[in-house]
């Protein structure tokens, strides 16, 4: 069952007179159990979409329909109990500063008007769970930012939601506190079987969770499909700009300029095989290898290369062809990227 | 130092001046602060955005607040009457400090307000809380701090605003300041009505100040 369906969406703000498009006719389909990303660079509409999923932003057009239900048909009343039901966290974490942890879980349990001591219980219950009941008395400002988010993710579940809205909710975070929070989401999905939906402008948290990723830039979807499949061979300018990340960029090879480069991705039928020293060996010419790291993708272990190919444009041909027959993807890297 | 009469006038005096702060302070705060949440939550980007009621909340503030004091002590002498019967003494008085303070309160309290992080706010909408829970489990205790520390200001200026109304015979320390220390000439009462007001301010600063650091909970 499609647990939040997404039909045409579009969202006009009317900044000063003028009108920004910052949704345009998006149209996803979320299955239930799911972990969804939704990836883009800043400023594509990720936010603005993800806050269409419980209405805090209305949409100019189009519907969106949580557990079959047409949100836009609630009345307010009925909204808020919808919102109840779909939690969220965020990038700044949103803990409130004067309550202590234990309340902080408490408090959306107070706003359903739930008995203190049930509350506390069932508190004290997720806290264990997130792994940070030693620290129910402390006050949010003397928590670390990894601790902080996940007595988040206990306020957001209180409820016991069927979904769970994360808008860049690693991105405050450092890559080892990101991977244990990471860790923590895709426990609770299984454990709960909790839909997800992951906001980031960072490849590597989708490929390290999610299912199922759309991209997203200037308001559309613009790919859409298996992590794995996009991430071995991204269409997009968006998409293939996002997965190789900022590292490529920053490499200061003189090199990646004067050749020709491309970026091969190994599944687990292609790693056996000695690829590169077969290439060499065969064209008898040197590959220049700019990048090199394997990645994990939804569970599978994935290779990822980008290699610098030497000049001739017949020669670089057989050798992309080459490697295609190997079973490899290859896609190009662009000058600009 | 002075005779019995004298001593009891000063004790009087103490007595009126707490009696006029408190009162004015309480009265103040039970119109301002709703006021001040009604503009808070009225205004462009707020919860419930309503151009009419901000726009002659907005309106209503900036004009009583821009009257002096002392000329609107004058121009409220009949109203005063209407209300306590009597237009001079301290009652009398708090009925113009409460008008003078009740606005100046409200931009305190949606001042105050505005320093609440948006982003708890937004959470508390996304758990479907309502205005009415948002305000009082949100706004209210996440701005505490900053609500208690705006009071103890307010009170402090209420505490002068009371004294200067002893110039048309509002009682208190300050009444006793004019009649003694201006008319008469009596500068030793001037003095110690004087030491009395800073001594009695200090108390509410240093007891606010201390109150707000106790309130606080993000920094320790
Ligand atoms: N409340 C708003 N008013 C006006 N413009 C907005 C508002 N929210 C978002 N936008 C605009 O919509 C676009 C998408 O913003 P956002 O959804 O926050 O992007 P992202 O989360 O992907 O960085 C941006 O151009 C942003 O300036
Ligand atoms: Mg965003």
């Amino acid at each position: 069952m499609q647990e939040i369906e997404i039909r045409n969406l579009s969202k006009q703000f009317d900044v000063k007179g003028h009108v920004v498009d910052a949704l345009r006719g998006i149209s996803l389909s979320i299955e239930k159990g799911d972990i969804f990303g939704i990836i883009g660079m800043s400023g594509a509409g990720k936010s603005t979409l993800v806050r269409s999923i419980n209405f805090l932003e209305k949409p100019t057009d189009g519907q969106v329909f949580v557990g079959g239900v047409d949100l836009a048909s609630l009345s307010g009343r009925e909204l808020r109990k919808k919102r109840s039901e779909i939690g969220m966290i965020f990038q700044s974490f949103n803990l409130l500063e004067q309550k202590n942890v234990l309340d902080n879980v408490c408090f959306p349990l107070e706003l359903a008007g739930i008995k203190k001591k049930e509350a506390r219980k069932k508190a004290k219950e997720l806290l264990e769970t997130v792994n940070i009941a030693d620290k129910e008395k402390a006050y949010p400002s003397q928590l670390s930012g990894g601790q902080k988010q996940r007595v988040a993710i206990a306020r957001a579940l209180a409820t016991n939601p069927k979904i769970l809205l994360c808008d860049e909710a690693t991105s405050a975070l450092d890559p080892q506190t990101t991977e244990s929070i990471l860790r923590l989401l895709k426990e609770i999905n299984e454990k709960l079987d909790l839909t997800i939906v992951v906001i980031t402008h960072q490849m590597s948290v989708v490929t390290q969770i999610c299912k199922k990723v759309a991209i997203i830039e200037a308001g559309s979807v613009v790919e859409e499909g298996l992590v794995e499949d996009i991430f071995a061979a991204p269409k997009s300018d968006a998409a293939r700009e996002l997965i190789l990340e900022k590292k490529v960029r920053y490499t200061p090879v003189e090199a990646l300029h004067a050749h020709r480069r491309i970026r091969i991705v190994f599944n687990e039928n292609s790693s056996e095989e000695p690829v590169i020293a077969n290439l060499i060996l065969k064209y008898r010419v040197p590959v220049n290898i700019l990048k090199a790291d394997t990645k994990n993708v939804g569970g599978k272990a994935r290779g990822e290369m980008i290699l610098g190919l030497p000049e001739g444009e017949k020669l670089q041909e057989d050798m992309i062809e080459s490697l295609r027959k190997s079973g490899l993807t290859v896609t190009e890297v662009r000058e600009n990227v | 130092m002075f005779d019995a009469k004298v001593t009891e006038m000063i004790l009087v005096g103490i007595r009126d001046t707490l009696y006029m702060t408190v009162f004015s302070a309480f009265f103040g705060y039970v119109v301002g602060l709703p006021f001040g949440i009604l503009l808070f939550i009225t205004r462009k980007d707020g919860l419930r955005p309503n151009r009419i009621i901000y726009a002659v909340g907005d309106f209503i503030c900036n004009i009583i607040r821009s009257v002096p004091f002392l000329i609107l002590l004058i121009l409220l002498i009949p109203f005063t009457r209407a209300v306590v019967g009597k237009s001079y003494g301290s009652t009398a008085t708090i009925v113009p400090l409460v008008i003078c303070a009740a606005p100046y309160i409200a931009r305190v309290v949606e001042s105050s307000l505005n320093e609440v992080d948006p982003g708890v706010i937004e959470m508390a909408k996304s758990m479907g809380a309502s205005t009415r829970q948002i305000i009082f489990k949100v706004l209210l205790v996440e701005a505490r701090v900053s609500l208690f520390t705006g009071a103890t200001i307010t009170t402090g200026i209420l505490l002068g605003y009371s004294a200067m109304s002893g110039t048309v015979g509002g009682g208190g320390l300050g009444d006793i300041a004019v009649r003694y220390g201006y008319y008469r000439w009596q500068t030793d009462i001037m003095i110690i009505t004087v030491a009395l007001l800073i001594v009695i301010f200090q108390i509410i600063q240093n007891v606010g100040t201390r109150f707000s650091i106790h309130l606080d909970h993000r920094k320790r």
